[in-house]
């Protein structure tokens, strides 16, 4: 194994805005080695390497590849110079066959025409070196299963030659089977002295794979470590890191004894028996990582999805009930902000008022089905005034305002429409911070009305400051919940990874993942 | 509060107005006949189908669809209208209502499988194009039918007032549309359904009634226009009215419409069908020949689209 760094990434720093997401980075990958990447969500790691693989350009900072100036400003240049990026998403053209899709950028042609013989014949050499001789090549890639698609993808990813390659989450849609013959690959490609970029939140595969790990936390470099000289339970102290909670004294409890909200054994989807409660007045936060089912949980009450199994309990339905639409949720006495305000939240083209009334025209601006316009004007300019919206005026369209406003536009619709519950996924996301105070004073006055909230977050301060109490939802499943009493930064985060580190033991992490290694260095 | 009202709406329509002043100046000038009062009730006559259909289309294209079968519709209500006037002695007015509810009907039918099968309505509507068109050859045994006098006073001008009925109501359909659209609970959340139908539902709306009414609408709108056209031709043509839902979408196009949803006025499509009668009798009148018409109408409406799309552009902050 060489020693000479392949990639070196120096001081790395990128800013959107006000906002910095990664800070001072500098990692450094030898060819020959798989280097993990860990940290919780929004430390960074995904943002580091979409600048390494040159989907986004950083802010300060240079990078070296091989001891040369690296500063790639395309995907494309990136991949000219031997880097190669699998992200959690799967780039795969659907309608196409896999071979078309394994040798997009080099399908096989003769003066424009393709030849498919040759096409085909090249996809099967690359399928069945990585162990996919069942998957026919000229099957279209939809027609796949995710794991099998995914598979693909990397096979894509793999089948060109490369000097540095990052897998962002490959297992995370992949069998144990399939997860053993990506590792050997890897493995493979290690001996031909690749250098892996390679993050995962499972733990035990990170334990098992990886030469050295690096550690990001809210953006910034926390270390460097060989892997073997790590617990589990070392690694998700170094994630998780000490927890300040300095605003936990002003906190003011508004919680009742009156139950507002109680779900059952709710099952859709990803989301696997969920139950939980939420009395009047009470704030609780739901946390996990990503992909752990935060937002579906969301959606499956308020019947955005519809569950298959359990129900959901609230004042105006005491007998419980499976919404199987928004309007009964809403009827019901719901309300759900949604994480991407822009796609499912607002109507971007149209303006304040008609966003801000939009979910109350019959309830309250209306007689006879006439708009009652003076109406809406004015309650809509008392929303801009009492949540601080900066705008000129209430007939602007919500697309030319900032994220921040735009967040305020789309709760004032539910402030408007009024509601027992209150659904908040990622409220403050993107946001500045002005705005960010605002939404939790707003959360704090919501509560003091009696009004139960619940509060999907990624950001644990912010459930810190803002929350009575934290459920940690992995893997789709509710595992925990913390009072404010007895929780801690570590011991959220060890809830949040809990389904990530071998099943059914306790984190005695040497036993597990070293017999886990034995195992496989056999 | 009312002086900026007008003020918006001279922005709002002002371009529109503005294109067509300058189509009647070029006419008036470059034509001795066009600046009378005798063409202005020409155009006033020939618009009345076109501008119901406009109305319906309006709102279709609001919600984001798009309804093809306006043509046939109208054909099938026309043909409905004179085989009960003819042949079964009814009314002209409890024809009208049969041949409404029969387009009303169909149009639901669209609405029903489009909204609700979430199959696009580009190709429902195209189904419905033939089948109404094979229905009213069926109704019609594929022969005109002869009405005369009796629908023939629709689409005439009134004694003293230059406009036919068949115009005031039309205008008066204009009218209604716009009203419902800015003014009405049903106008806001066709616009909300067509800027963004995931919001609508988050938003606690069941989005799909209303998606499918405005189908219904105009399905009506056809019923009328279906009269409108037999009135001015005292005759039912099995093979009349092709191709006009393209005249309609123009229409709506031209007045700003957004095929892509949220955004449009049935005022502005009424100009837009305006624009488009002008452009026709005008050019008429000035001797140009129909492939050149032909050519010159598509220019005008590329040309109005693009300066549409310029101005929103412009518009846009970021």
């Amino acid at each position: 194994m060489s020693q000479t760094p392949l990639l070196q990434t120096i001081k790395l720093t990128k800013h959107y805005g006000d906002v910095t997401v990664l800070r001072n980075v500098s990692l450094d990958v030898r060819a020959g080695e798989i280097h993990a990447l860990l940290g919780a969500n929004g430390a960074g790691k995904s943002t580091l390497c979409k600048i390494i693989s040159g989907l986004i350009s950083p802010s300060d900072g240079t990078m070296q590849l091989a001891g040369a100036n690296y500063a790639p400003q395309t995907k494309q240049q990136a991949e000219a110079s031997g880097v190669e990026i699998v992200q959690q998403e799967l780039n795969l053209i659907g309608t196409l066959s896999v071979a078309e899709n394994l040798l997009l950028t080099r399908l096989p042609n003769r003066g424009g025409l393709l030849r498919s013989r040759l096409l085909h014949d090249q996809a099967r050499r690359i399928l069945d070196r990585f162990g996919l001789s069942q998957v026919a090549t000229g099957a279209p890639v939809e027609s796949l299963g995710v794991g099998h698609q995914q598979m693909v993808e990397i096979a894509t990813a793999l089948a060109r030659q490369c000097r540095v390659l990052i897998l962002d989450e490959p297992t995370a849609a992949l069998s144990g089977t399939e997860s053993e013959q990506l590792f050997g690959h890897l493995r493979g490609l290690r001996e031909q002295g690749v250098g892996i970029i390679y993050i995962s939140h499972r733990l035990d595969e990170v334990a098992a794979i990886s030469d050295r790990i690096t550690v990001l936390r809210d953006g910034q470099y926390v270390t460097t470590r060989k892997t073997a000289s790590l617990r589990a339970d070392d690694m998700v102290d170094l994630i998780s890191g000490d927890a300040p909670q300095s605003q936990a004294a002003r906190y003011q409890s508004h919680r009742t004894d009156e139950m507002a909200l109680q779900v059952r054994s709710l099952t859709c989807g990803k989301v696997r028996d969920v139950s939980l409660q939420v009395h009047r007045g009470q704030r609780l936060g739901i946390t996990g990582l990503v992909g752990s089912g935060r937002t579906e949980c969301l959606r499956a009450i308020f019947g955005a999805d519809v569950a298959t199994s359990g129900e959901v309990m609230l004042r105006a339905r005491p007998l419980g009930v499976r919404f199987s639409s928004p309007s009964q949720a809403v009827a019901a006495g719901l309300a759900m902000v949604t994480e991407d305000r822009r796609q499912n939240g607002l109507l971007l083209s149209q303006s304040i008022a008609v966003n801000t009334t939009l979910g109350s025209l019959w309830k309250r601006f209306s007689r006879w089905g006439l708009l009652q316009g003076a109406h809406e004007r004015s309650v809509s300019s008392d929303m801009v005034d009492d949540l601080g919206i900066q705008c000129q005026t209430t007939q602007q369209s919500v697309a030319t305002l900032s994220g921040g406003n735009q967040q305020k536009v789309a709760i004032a619709k539910w402030l408007v429409r009024d509601a027992d519950v209150f659904l908040f996924d990622e409220p403050t996301r993107g946001i500045d911070v002005a705005a960010r105070r605002r939404i939790y004073r707003l959360l704090e006055s919501l509560s003091a009305q009696g009004k139960a909230c619940v509060i999907v977050s990624s950001d644990l301060q912010e459930l810190f400051e803002n929350c009575d109490s934290i459920a940690v939802m992995c893997d789709g499943r509710l595992v925990e919940t913390f009072e404010r009493k007895n929780w801690s930064q570590e011991k959220i985060m060890r809830a949040s990874f809990s389904g990530y580190i071998q099943a059914g033991d306790t984190m005695t992490g040497d036993t597990v993942i070293g017999d886990k290694m034995m195992g496989e260095s056999v | 509060m009312n002086q900026s009202k007008w003020f918006q709406s001279v922005v709002q329509y002002g371009g529109l107005l503005l294109v067509l002043l300058l189509l009647v100046i070029v006419f008036s000038v470059s034509s001795n006949n066009f600046f009378q009062v005798s063409t202005l009730v020409t155009i006033a006559n020939q618009i009345p189908d076109l501008t119901f259909l406009a109305v319906g289309m309006t709102l279709v294209l609001i919600v984001r669809g798009i309804d093809l079968s306006v043509g046939s519709l109208l054909a099938l209500s026309s043909a409905v209208l004179g085989v009960l006037m003819v042949n079964q002695g009814w009314s002209i007015g409890s024809a009208l209502v049969a041949a409404m509810l029969v387009a009303g009907l169909c149009g639901t039918i669209n609405g029903l499988i489009s909204v609700g099968l979430g199959i696009p309505s580009f190709i429902v509507t195209l189904g419905m194009l033939e089948i109404a068109r094979g229905a009213t050859k069926v109704v019609t045994d594929s022969q005109s039918v002869y009405i005369g006098s009796k629908v023939e006073w629709f689409g005439q001008p009134l004694g003293s007032v230059p406009f036919s009925p068949a115009f005031v109501v039309a205008v008066l359909a204009v009218i209604m549309g716009q009203f419902i659209l800015t003014k009405t609970v049903f106008g806001r959340y066709c616009v909300a359904i067509g800027t963004n139908v995931e919001a609508v539902r988050m938003s606690g709306i069941r989005s799909a009634p209303y998606a499918i009414a405005v189908f219904g609408i105009s399905g009506l709108m056809c019923g009328l226009a279906g009269l409108a056209q037999t009135s001015r031709l005292s005759t039912v043509d099995p093979n009349g009215a092709i191709g006009i839902e393209l005249a309609a979408i123009a229409a709506c196009v031209i007045g700003g419409t957004s095929l892509m949803g949220g955004r449009g006025s049935v005022v502005s499509s009424f100009i837009g069908v305006l624009i488009i009668q002008v452009l026709q009798t005008g050019l008429a009148q000035v001797g140009v020949s129909d492939a050149n018409k032909q050519i010159i109408t598509g220019t005008v409406i590329v040309v109005a689209v693009l300066l549409d799309a310029l101005r929103i552009r412009w518009g846009k902050p970021t």
